[in-house]
């Protein structure tokens, strides 16, 4: 009963975010509407985290699971993948490295530049 | 095969969360973080769908059901990212600089390779979101028209990648502070560097794993406006 009642409102939440997505004219899939919904309800405390957690870290814990299908997918655009594989492993790789040394010297300059204020 | 496969709609399923559970258990046998479950099933569904015949459409047939809890389990992102509320606003200045920095990186880096690999406005918005959670990278790709298949092979090796490179590239760079570490490894190889961000510590983890949802809904907004900029160039 007790997950019953979680999956609703989940289930509750994806669906007004389906109706926000058709509504709205942003490019924002429905589930990041959802997810919105879902932090805007529980900091307000409309929907208490015990109303949704136990269901809801069952989903996430096994959301990679839901991922294998669309991977998958790989083997039918085969075609279009091969010639782009190395547009594909550079990026990756790249963007990667970029984006990890980027933000965590942006933050570290902010976190240290905080601390020479505290000790002043 | 084919035929037993087009009246099953349990085979695509069972299919995939067998491989998956073979994947988790080579993970747990070797201690690696190549060891991807996620990458390795995917791998022996293809594997076992070639040797056996079967086309991807009719494996759909019954693994599409899987597929379907993917926007109630994105919602459920809200959950961590509440639960990492205070972490958030006592650290404001520093998260949001780190997370803003790393989405804008990631968008400005695509872009600039696509134009030297010379990418069309498909294959471009295939890659915008390869720094996000999967959940919500895939959604962008399919709102920008990309090839969303790839865009979850780019987003997961790019997870497996960032938890294996985490500790070199985070020594190269000389990111120390915990706080920062986190941040780097979140807003840069999502869930999946998360993972080794909770094997740094606690701090490092919980910074990690609030930058999946933040850097993720920026990232919808800052693509579309990336690929607006791709198609007028």
């Amino acid at each position: 009963m007790n997950y019953l009642k979680q999956f609703s409102i989940i289930l509750s939440i994806s669906f007004i975010g389906e109706i926000l997505k058709a509504v709205l004219p942003l490019p924002v899939p429905a589930s990041i509407y959802g997810m919105a919904i879902l932090f805007a309800c529980l900091v307000t405390g409309i929907i208490r985290l015990e109303a949704v957690r136990d269901a809801g870290k069952f989903l996430i814990e096994t959301m990679p699971v839901m991922f294998i299908p669309a991977g998958v997918g790989l083997m039918a655009s085969w075609n279009v993948l091969q010639p782009m594989l190395v547009p594909v492993a550079v990026i990756t790789v790249v963007v990667l490295v970029a984006v990890m040394a980027v933000s965590g010297r942006v933050s570290q300059a902010i976190i240290r530049h905080g601390k020479d204020k505290n000790n002043e | 095969m084919n035929e037993l496969m087009q009246t099953s709609i349990f085979a695509g399923a069972t299919i995939s969360l067998l491989a998956y559970m073979f994947g988790a258990w080579l993970k747990k046998k070797f201690h690696s973080g190549l060891f991807n479950p996620l990458l390795i099933s995917i791998a022996v569904t293809i594997v076992i769908l070639l040797a056996a015949h079967v086309d991807y459409d009719t494996y759909n047939l019954g693994a599409k059901y899987i597929s379907w809890f993917l926007t109630p389990a994105t919602v459920c992102l809200a959950i961590p990212l509440y639960e990492q509320l205070t972490l958030l606003k006592k650290n404001l200045a520093a998260v949001a600089a780190g997370i803003v920095s790393g989405v804008l990186t990631s968008l400005v880096t695509v872009l600039l390779l696509a134009l030297l690999f010379g990418l069309n406005q498909q294959e471009f918005v295939t890659f915008l979101p390869k720094s996000i959670t999967t959940a919500i990278g895939m959604s962008v790709s399919e709102e920008l028209g990309g090839y969303v298949n790839i865009t979850v092979l780019v987003i997961v090796v790019t997870g497996v990648l960032g938890n294996i490179l985490a500790e070199p590239v985070l020594k190269l760079f000389r990111i120390q502070e915990p706080i920062a570490k986190g941040l780097a490894l979140g807003s840069s190889a999502h869930a999946i560097g998360t993972a080794k961000a909770m094997e740094l510590g606690e701090i490092e983890g919980a910074m990690s794993s609030l930058s999946i949802a933040v850097a993720g809904i920026l990232t919808v907004f800052g693509a579309s406006v990336f690929s607006w900029i791709y198609s007028v160039l």
